[in-house]
């Protein structure tokens, strides 16, 4: 695990990334909380409403939170026309500046609220006006308290900013999120460490600030100030310096074939003289929407995917129709160019073990049917819902004796012990080639096809250099290739590699 | 608040009496606008305090009260100055050293925080801030209601003597009408919001003033009474 203590060094432009959404967040909630608070001390009602409101968005959790701005942005867009960013910076600010509201307004208003009624009265007896009794005494008694709230909203932000990967926002959650994919516990730790640690520090400097308001040590207070300056302006300059139009920005959903095919794509286009940034770990819902507004450039879907979710199809006209359908449908309507299939599928399938398999016989689903009362059939908790198998049920009268759900990794281990006889597999699953399963074959073509495509934004669509430098990937990707790629990420102990290594094994398995 | 009228002569020293919900504090306060008449005025130099640029009546307004309210994050001092500095004038060392000397402080103390001092230096100080603008007027709301005795005494018999030092027009308000009789040249008693007596103190003990202001002089003369009483037993012993 020592490299838990390497991993951090190449997390720079993460670590910016963290900082300046953190304190553009916590900032933007000053600027609204503040104003409020005041509003609140001069208003019952306001205060009400105010601290009603905050503790009500307190409430709902910050991952449920930053996707909702998702919906709420693309609706605002009828207002604001279609330059409206729906992901990353824009959604992942507004989310956790509101937040980062309700300590920053309940110390705010709770300290408001005890100032010594006898030196506003005195502020009043001297002849300050109303901003004069704010600035010279109301303020400067408040401030320690408002900072303490400063203080704690800063650590809530610090922590909830790294769920803003999922909205396609770079942040430390970037490591955390693709650790916990792929089973890499150093990359989650070291998120988690700088994610702490920066959350440690800013409350250590704020509190100085915080002391130095009370003690009415000015100094105090400046040192603070700076230090916590001096770490923002470090962080901006670093992305000034890190970002400029040409970076493609590749996509990644939270799995490992995921994670793999975008170093891969990257890898490519590095060869090719590009610079690539990578967001990892994007919610799966979100992918679509993202590169059709060019937040970001590449990604990798599937067709069964895009013909449910995007199209809103429930047909199943084959999978040539369905791809060609969809390139037509994205041209069309997002502007996003399908370059091509990469050769391989991520379906459902049937599979079996390969024992199992030959005792009965069996190697295709018209040959199960027979078997099919007598035999166990393991699916994810979702599957039997799933129109997959309404559609196999109903193509092939498939019945089997006895139906059990299984969380996936548990599946597989089902079938190893011999609890089930058949599952619901992922075609292009690791486990697959690894425990050395038998894929049944679906010769009426029940179950859709899940190609997996590679996708372009609009804003990279035209780029023909991009296009060639990605064409040796189209096609050349074997299903038993991505497996092979996949479990040498998902497995545990001797073997084990990162996605990149994975990547760069892969490109080599394909002869690239 | 019931129909009041009265007017306040330059260079008196009034005191205002009565039981507590008497509304001598809110008659008091309608004199700097910390209160707002619901209806008649208040004249202050001929003009209607409502009229006059709030801020600046407040200045020419010296204000003591008994929750004394020295900002804490200011220092003696500066506490002192707020006045003139809102007015946007500095007010030298020298002036603050004089003004603390006035209410018997050290000039030193200048630099101290107000946490570090006693309840009646604090009060002193609040003395101090309410004459560094020299106002027209000192109104004073139980300016000592939360001193011990001894120092209460020695700061009613201060500002009396500052009164007189810098020919000052004096209201202050309090229960105590031991306190009223011994500083005031006129007591007024107010009660369930109306004026019911308005005497010196000479006639307030001669018995004038009617019920209520006799039940209020009644109570010093009465334990004024006793002492003595008690003196003479222990003389006789």
């Amino acid at each position: 695990m020592s490299e838990i203590w390497t991993i951090p060094w190449g997390l720079g432009d993460k670590f910016a990334a963290h900082i300046v959404l953190s304190a553009s967040a916590i900032g933007l909630g000053i600027l609204v909380a503040l104003p409020l608070a005041v509003w609140a001390s001069r208003s019952p009602t306001v205060s009400r409403v105010a601290l009603g409101f905050a503790s009500l968005v307190q409430t709902i959790p910050a991952l449920a939170l930053l996707a909702l701005f998702f919906p709420i942005l693309l609706s605002l867009r009828a207002v604001f026309g279609e330059g409206l960013p729906t992901l990353g910076f824009l959604p992942a600010l507004l989310a956790l500046a509101l937040y980062a509201l309700l300590p920053i307004l309940r110390n705010a208003v709770t300290a408001q609220a005890n100032l010594d009624p006898g030196v506003l009265e005195a502020a009043d007896g001297v002849g300050m006006t109303k901003w004069q009794k704010l600035t010279l005494v109301e303020a400067p008694l408040s401030a320690p308290f408002i900072m303490a709230g400063i203080r704690t909203a800063s650590v809530w932000t610090i922590g909830a900013a790294t769920l803003a990967t999922t909205i396609g926002q770079p942040s430390l959650g970037d490591p955390i999120f693709a650790g916990l994919q792929t089973q890499n516990w150093a990359l989650v730790l070291a998120g988690c460490i700088a994610s702490a640690g920066l959350a440690l520090v800013v409350d250590a400097l704020l509190g100085l600030v915080e002391r130095g308001f009370a003690n009415r040590k000015r100094w105090q207070s400046a040192l603070g100030f700076a230090a916590v300056a001096l770490g923002l302006s470090a962080a901006l300059f670093y992305q000034s310096g890190g970002d400029d139009d040409d970076t493609i920005i590749i996509a990644s959903k939270q799995f490992s074939e995921q994670y793999i095919l975008a170093q891969l794509i990257g890898s490519q286009l590095e060869a090719a003289g590009y610079t690539v940034e990578y967001r990892d770990g994007l919610g799966s819902a979100v992918v679509h929407s993202a590169v059709a507004s060019s937040s970001i450039d590449i990604s990798v879907d599937y067709t069964g995917t895009i013909w449910t979710n995007e199209l809103g199809r429930t047909d199943n006209p084959g999978r040539e129709a369905m791809y060609g359908t969809i390139v037509e449908w994205e041209r069309e309507n997002t502007g996003v160019r399908v370059l091509g299939r990469l050769g391989f599928e991520n379906a459902y399938a049937f599979a079996m073990r390969e024992d199992r398999a030959a005792e009965l016989g069996v190697t295709t689903l018209d040959e199960l049917v027979r078997f099919g009362p007598s035999l166990t059939v393991g699916g994810d908790p979702e599957f039997f819902e799933r129109p997959e198998w309404i559609a196999v049920r109903e193509a092939y009268g498939m019945r089997f004796g006895e139906t059990r759900n299984f969380s996936p990794t548990f599946m597989y281990n089902a079938l190893r012990s011999g609890e089930a006889d058949v599952i619901s597999a992922y075609t292009s699953d690791g486990r697959i080639a690894a425990d050395r399963l038998v894929v049944l074959e679906d010769p009426r073509g029940a179950l859709p096809s899940y190609d997996a495509m590679l996708m372009m934004s609009p804003r990279i669509a035209e780029d023909e250099a991009i296009a060639r430098a990605l064409e040796p990937l189209i096609g050349a990707i074997s299903v038993e290739a991505m497996r092979e790629a996949n479990f040498a990420v998902d497995r545990e102990g001797e073997g084990k590699l990162s996605p990149k290594d994975a990547a760069a094994q892969l490109a080599q398995t394909i002869g690239l | 608040m019931g129909g009041v009228s009265l007017s306040i002569e330059k260079g008196s020293f009034v005191a205002l009496v009565g039981s507590s919900g008497s509304g001598k504090s809110t008659l008091l306060k309608m004199v700097n606008t910390l209160v707002a008449p619901t209806g008649g005025r208040v004249l202050f130099g001929g003009d209607d305090v409502l009229t006059l640029n709030q801020s600046h009546l407040r200045r020419r307004v010296g204000y003591v009260f008994q929750g004394i309210g020295l900002f804490p994050h200011f220092t003696v001092g500066e506490n002192i100055a707020i006045g003139p500095r809102l007015a946007g004038e500095a007010l030298p060392a020298k002036r603050i050293a004089e003004l603390l000397t006035l209410v018997e402080l050290e000039p030193d103390m200048a630099g101290r925080a107000p946490d570090e001092l006693s309840g009646g230096q604090r009060q002193r100080v609040g003395v101090a801030r309410a004459l560094a603008g020299d106002p027209e007027l000192l109104i004073m709301d139980e300016p000592f209601g939360a001193l011990d005795p001894i120092t209460r005494d020695a700061l009613g018999t201060k500002v009396r003597e500052l009164h007189e030092k810098l020919g000052l027009t004096t209201i202050m308000v309090t229960h105590d009408m031991a306190e009223a009789l011994l500083l005031a040249d006129r007591v007024l008693v107010m009660s369930f919001g109306d004026l019911v007596a308005d005497h010196t103190p000479r006639e307030l003990l001669a018995g004038h003033g009617g019920e209520i202001a006799q039940g209020l002089v009644a109570v010093p003369r009465q334990q004024a009474e006793r002492l003595a009483a008690m003196e003479k037993t222990e003389n006789g012993l």
